[in-house]
């Protein structure tokens, strides 16, 4: 019974909280996947999807950085940025260092860990905008 | 191997919808999600192309995207089903490969 089966997923976020629905959805996916008794592997922060990490001074409740940090704690996901992407935008410094932007729970990584639980993977999706 | 096919823009402002159609091959899923939703609609210039491919084509709606958008079921193609969250999850189960259209 294909309901019954549990999977290994991987998730590719791809675009900023702030200007696009897709890490939104991709947070409502995930949280269902769990409640649905399937794993997580790896959340991969890619492209302006870095952005989903930034801790904002202002934010309110909705406030998604906040939604993951809490996912992450709750779950043991493990949420990786794309140095590279992270570097451009400002998030991390030039030495791949957190400059205390992140939000609890993220992580600094790279394509390796990506295509690394790509291969442990039983489904892989992208959310991009 | 069966494709879930993700399309998240509106056919209005995006071709990826009928590139999709045009690619997906028996077997596979379409999922209509975010603004992808109007794709869903009845009594526009591709409600006939989505209408003929559902016809052999799994097409489902993310519910909580239309109800998001305030589009209710008078305004919809009757044939495509709906899902929520959880059905999105059993989609992508169901099916080995998922290929996001942009």
């Amino acid at each position: 019974m294909v309901g019954a089966l549990i999977m290994k997923f991987v998730i590719q976020i791809d675009a900023s909280p702030h200007e696009a629905q897709a890490a939104n959805t991709a947070y409502q996916f995930i949280k269902a996947a769990l409640a649905n008794g399937h794993h997580i592997l790896l959340v991969f922060f890619y492209y302006d999807g870095v952005c989903n990490a930034q801790v904002s001074s202002f934010a309110g409740k909705d406030d998604l950085s906040g939604r993951w940090s809490a996912l992450a704690r709750e779950h043991g996901l493990d949420l990786v940025l794309c140095v590279s992407a992270a570097q451009r935008r400002g998030l991390v410094s030039a030495e791949g260092k957190d400059q205390g932007l992140l939000a609890p729970g993220f992580r600094i990584g790279g394509l390796g860990q990506w295509v690394d639980a790509c291969l442990k993977a039983d489904r892989i999706l992208t959310f991009t905008s | 191997m069966s494709v879930l096919h993700l399309v998240n823009a509106s056919p209005f402002e995006s071709a990826a919808l009928s590139r999709c159609l045009a690619r997906a091959g028996e077997g596979d899923a379409v999922l209509l999600l975010e603004n992808g939703v109007y794709g869903a609609l009845t009594g526009c210039r591709f409600s006939r192309e989505v209408a003929e491919a559902a016809a052999w084509l799994d097409i489902r709606v993310l519910a909580p995207d239309l109800r998001a958008r305030g589009l209710c079921a008078s305004s919809l193609l009757q044939t495509l089903g709906q899902v929520d969250y959880d059905g999105f999850v059993e989609l992508a189960v169901r099916h080995e490969l998922s290929l996001t259209w942009t």
